[in-house]
């Protein structure tokens, strides 16, 4: 049997360890999703080189307020998911509920933040489709409505599995297998905000 | 503060101070994008400082968020080669 002691030194030594947060399987998942996304990241910038002027002028005519809002709102939707991630740990670690309901309401505000990113989008593409520009107005808008459609789906994707890391959060009592799966979940809404912070430097500051 | 009795209560959570980084990062990227854009001052200088600024931000979101601080080395340091030769690669993309 172990005695307190041990348990508590294991634990220690357990947190100390290193340890890959979730399942393998979602790291491999995000360096190929890097690896394809430092490919548009490349794409955007020649294009700016090549077409300094066009590349300009449609970077000028974007609402620069839409895109600092969405970034506010994805850092803030991975701040609350980070710490949702924690209050689990903890609950797992200590065994006690509060945590993990707390955590609950941290992943509903998260899905909050990731709806009011595709309503803002959304509106933006309203604005510029309404103004008759579409990916076939030039390069720029080419890429701008691609590859930030193709990030919004990773958003929709997210929140699909913001639910699902909600709904097991609830649970009456979570275990370590519950918390990887959190962790792997958490792992993908991150990298959704690590892409956007790029794709909103390339296309609305730089 | 007690940092030893509940952390999770008393002591500010270091993924809080990551997001306020995080915000503080946003606005000099923003005012590196204005002056990028304005045409005054160094523009070049300028858009080296978004481009630091965005990776600087995804770094961080990547140690503390997703929690790499804690990963084993291979996984860590991939991470943080990605960071350093795609940001360097955009800027010299960008500056030529």
């Amino acid at each position: 049997m172990t005695s307190p002691d041990t348990a508590v030194s294991s634990a220690a030594s357990e947190r100390t360890k290193p340890h890959v947060p979730g399942e393998l399987g979602i790291w491999c998942f995000v360096a190929g999703d890097l690896a394809v996304f430092t490919v548009f990241f490349v794409l955007i910038a020649l294009g700016n080189g090549d077409q300094a002027q066009v590349f300009a002028q449609s970077r000028a005519s974007l609402e620069l307020w839409i895109g600092v809002l969405n970034t506010l709102l994805l850092l803030s939707g991975s701040w609350l998911v980070a710490t949702a991630v924690e209050r689990c740990r903890e609950s797992v670690q200590s065994g006690s509920g509060p945590d993990a309901r707390r955590a609950a309401l941290q992943f509903a505000l998260a899905i909050l933040t990731g709806v009011l990113f595709v309503a803002n989008k959304s509106l933006e593409w309203g604005i510029k489709i309404a103004h008759g520009i579409t990916p076939a107005t030039n390069d720029f808008f080419m890429y701008f409505f691609v590859f930030t459609g193709i990030h919004l789906f990773h958003v929709l994707i997210g929140l699909g599995v913001l639910i699902a890391l909600r709904r097991v959060s609830r649970r009456e009592r979570l275990d370590s297998k519950a918390l990887r799966t959190i962790e792997s979940g958490a792992t993908f809404w991150h990298l959704v905000d690590l892409l956007w912070i790029v794709l909103f430097a390339l296309f609305y500051l730089i | 503060m007690n940092e030893t009795s509940s952390p999770s209560r008393l002591a500010v959570r270091p993924a809080t101070i990551a997001w306020t980084l995080l915000m503080i990062a946003t606005a000099i990227g923003w005012w590196f994008g204005e002056t990028a854009q304005g045409g005054s001052g160094d523009v070049r200088l300028a858009i080296a400082g978004v481009l630091i600024t965005a990776f600087a931000k995804v770094w961080l979101v990547g140690f503390q968020f997703m929690e790499l601080r804690g990963a084993p080395r291979l996984l860590r340091h991939a991470f943080d080669a990605w960071v350093v030769i795609a940001c360097t690669a955009l800027i010299i993309i960008c500056l030529r």
